[in-house]
């Protein structure tokens, strides 16, 4: 556990950077700092690891004052990933990983060892990533080598500023999964800097919201968006939200321009080819509040729950977490309900067609063999994916079916308007039953509830 | 003046029948120039180092190396020659001040345009100021301190050649003998191979230079790899800039 106590940082130009800062970080849990840029989160982080010392006032970890510890010997046993990747671009992957190991002076064969275990970790293969330079990855690479190399001597604190701010979206997205899941595996007391909301209401177990160097309000994510303190509060998750939106949609048109299901006709496409990939989950742990903005982020209506294999443990409806919503104890893992029908990777699509129309299915996930959640199909992917293999058919036919992502989008505002539409934003929830009916009629028109490809 | 028109058949003769001398005037001016760098790289990569300490101090350090350098290389040997007297002890000393200025300077340049970022990640992960010295800002700096030891070697094989003035030895013996008798096969027998050093030096170092640079070293670990990385490699080779000589002589 880490203590704040009436921390304050004055600048020698009389700059009061922090003031009277009294904060916990929790053993165990991801606490991210989020502001905006100039409110001291940053200084914040980095009088965790003595980069900044504090004017005044005390720091504990464990109970112990910071300042009895040694600063070098400190900063070895606190995990640390900075915004700009930070790799040695002179040293390979290796060497980079293994850097706080061989401050410590681990034996030659325990380091490599633990290389690869943490190259793993984030799906790098070891024997072909271990010997690069940093300037042969891609950024996201680059920031998951980051990320490891935090962890390589084991530390129980992490602190990481700004990690993923200078990634393209797709990989950020990406990488916030790789870090919620190492998380809900190592449980590591992670100190999270970020300005960006949705990633705080993604990744956090706690957040600090702070202004002008003081902190306007602590809690959990869900209750965050239950009660925010005040306006700042309000607008600042408003205003991110708008502002992720704008990115979201135009990484989802470029990977609609890069799609490419192939224009050879076959006669019996298997799932893999017509399924989303990457489609909105969840994790048990979660919040309803917290599951019901990701559905909102995602436009979605319902969201599958994974663990931290992937492994698929159930699912959740905008339905059944509205029904809960009133009681903030509950998570994910109590209102969700089990999968009922999947297929496995390679099966025929026929096979999930047959499922989708016999089971009235809005949707069937797809797992790999080892049971990991890869994909979705959903009816407007199976619509999608006819109207690319037959080119000469009518596409005023099919144009309404299709569930067009911009046309879904559009029902959904991040303003929170009331619609009429099933797929749209909470407020406007309907009784199940006749939402449900409505949509078996009307056939495909809005069961692209997972408007997404 | 001696007749000009030198026949390349009567040089190459010359050259051969007198082989024994040339071979030893080129030793003596390799080895003076060799020590007076040395010298220079020991003194001067500490110095630049130093530079980094405080803003004072690096402002000292380079005004001096910088007047030893903008001092006129004959009125410098001459100087030290009243001093030291007459013989290559005094050329390798006047190198090694005249070395000093591009290895100090380019040694400094390297060491402070470390980035930032990096410099923050090495002090966050736990390292000292000598490991953040020696094992990230050192390493990084390495193209620039190279930058200025080919600087400082091409100027000296120059330099050296004046060194009969001062009654040093080396490829100048047989230039200033050319120009005393006005025979300008000699002239040419000295001139030429000190010419060919130089170059040879400065194509040499520079290959050395382009190893030792972090980017490059990546292009080179993929080729090794086949096709596969290549392709990157090639990438990375060509967003590596190559560092920019900062001292010129």
């Amino acid at each position: 556990m880490i203590q704040f106590q009436n921390v304050n940082k004055m600048y020698d130009d009389g700059f009061h950077a922090l003031k009277n800062i009294n904060l916990e970080f929790r053993k165990g849990e991801m606490t991210v700092l989020i502001g905006p840029s100039g409110c001291g989160k940053s200084t914040t982080m980095r009088m965790i690891n003595r980069l900044v010392s504090p004017s005044s006032g005390s720091i504990k970890i464990d109970g112990s004052d910071i300042l009895s510890i040694d600063p070098v010997e400190l900063r070895r046993s606190i995990g640390y990933v900075i915004q700009s990747v930070g790799l040695f671009p002179h040293m390979t992957i290796a060497r980079n990983v293994a850097i706080v190991p061989r401050l410590k002076r681990w034996t030659a064969d325990k380091m490599s060892r633990r290389v690869d275990e943490l190259l793993d970790m984030v799906g790098l293969k070891p024997e072909l990533y271990r010997d690069r330079y940093p300037s042969e990855l891609s950024g996201g690479q680059q920031q998951r080598v980051g990320v490891v190399r935090a962890l390589a001597a084991d530390p129980d604190i992490i602190l990481m500023d700004e990690p993923f701010s200078a990634l393209d979206p797709m990989s950020r997205e990406q990488l916030q999964e790789d870090v919620a899941r190492l998380q809900q595996e190592l449980h590591k007391t992670i100190v999270f800097v970020t300005h960006d909301m949705d990633e705080a209401l993604k990744i956090a177990d706690r957040i600090v919201l702070m202004k002008d160097g003081e902190v306007v309000q602590s809690d959990t994510p869900d209750r965050i968006l239950r009660r925010p303190a005040n306006d700042f509060v309000r607008s600042f998750i408003g205003q991110k939200r708008l502002d992720q939106e704008q990115i979201i949609v135009a990484s989802a048109q470029d990977r609609e321009a890069g799609s490419d299901f192939g224009s050879v006709m076959q006669d019996t496409p298997s799932v893999d080819e017509v399924m989303i990939t990457q489609p909105a989950v969840t994790y048990p742990s979660r919040g309803l509040a917290e599951a019901i903005s990701t559905m909102e982020r995602r436009k979605v209506d319902s969201l599958y729950v994974v663990d931290r294999q992937r492994k698929l443990l159930g699912s959740v409806s905008i339905y059944n977490v509205m029904d809960s919503y009133r009681d903030e104890d509950k998570t994910v893992a109590d209102v969700m309900l089990p999968v009922r029908y999947s297929v496995v990777s390679g099966t025929p699509l026929t096979q999930a067609v047959e499922l989708l129309a016999g089971h009235r299915l809005h949707n069937v996930a797809v797992v790999d063999e080892s049971g990991r959640f890869i994909g979705l199909i959903t009816r407007g992917s199976v619509v999608r994916h006819l109207a690319e293999q037959l080119p000469m058919m009518e596409y005023d036919q099919l144009d309404n079916p299709n569930d067009e992502p911009g046309q879904a989008r559009k029902d959904i505002t991040p303003g929170m308007e009331p619609d009429s539409s099933p797929s749209s934003s909470v407020p406007s929830l309907e009784p199940a039953s006749s939402v449900r009916e409505n949509d078996s009629d009307d056939r495909d028109s809005k069961s692209g509830r997972e408007a997404r490809s | 003046m001696p007749d000009t028109s030198v026949n390349f058949v009567d040089f190459v003769d010359y050259f051969w029948r007198n082989r024994g001398l040339m071979g030893e005037y080129f030793l003596q001016h390799v080895q003076m120039v060799t020590l007076g760098v040395l010298l220079a790289l020991l003194v001067g990569v500490p110095l630049g180092v130093l530079c980094m300490k405080s803003r004072w101090l690096s402002r000292i350090i380079l005004s001096i190396t910088g007047i030893l350098q903008v001092l006129p290389s004959l009125a410098m040997l001459v100087l030290l020659m009243l001093w030291m007297g007459l013989g290559n002890t005094t050329v390798t000393v006047g190198l090694f001040l005249y070395s000093l200025n591009p290895i100090v300077r380019n040694t400094y340049v390297g060491l402070q345009q470390v980035s930032s970022s990096l410099i923050d990640a090495a002090r966050g992960v736990g390292m000292n100021r000598w490991q953040q010295l020696w094992r990230v800002r050192v390493p990084l700096a390495l193209p620039y301190m190279m930058t200025g030891l080919r600087v400082a070697a091409v100027i000296a094989i120059g330099v050296a050649t004046i060194a009969p003035l001062v009654g040093g030895d080396g490829l100048g013996r047989e230039l200033y003998a050319g120009i005393n008798g006005q025979n300008s096969l000699r002239i040419y027998a000295g001139a030429i191979p000190a010419a060919l050093l130089a170059i040879v030096a400065d194509i040499g170092l520079g290959a050395l230079q382009r190893r030792l640079d972090p980017a490059h070293r990546s292009a080179r670990a993929s080729s090794k790899r086949g096709s596969g990385g290549s392709s990157s490699g090639k990438a990375a080779a060509d967003k590596a800039v190559p560092p920019v000589p900062k001292a010129q002589g």
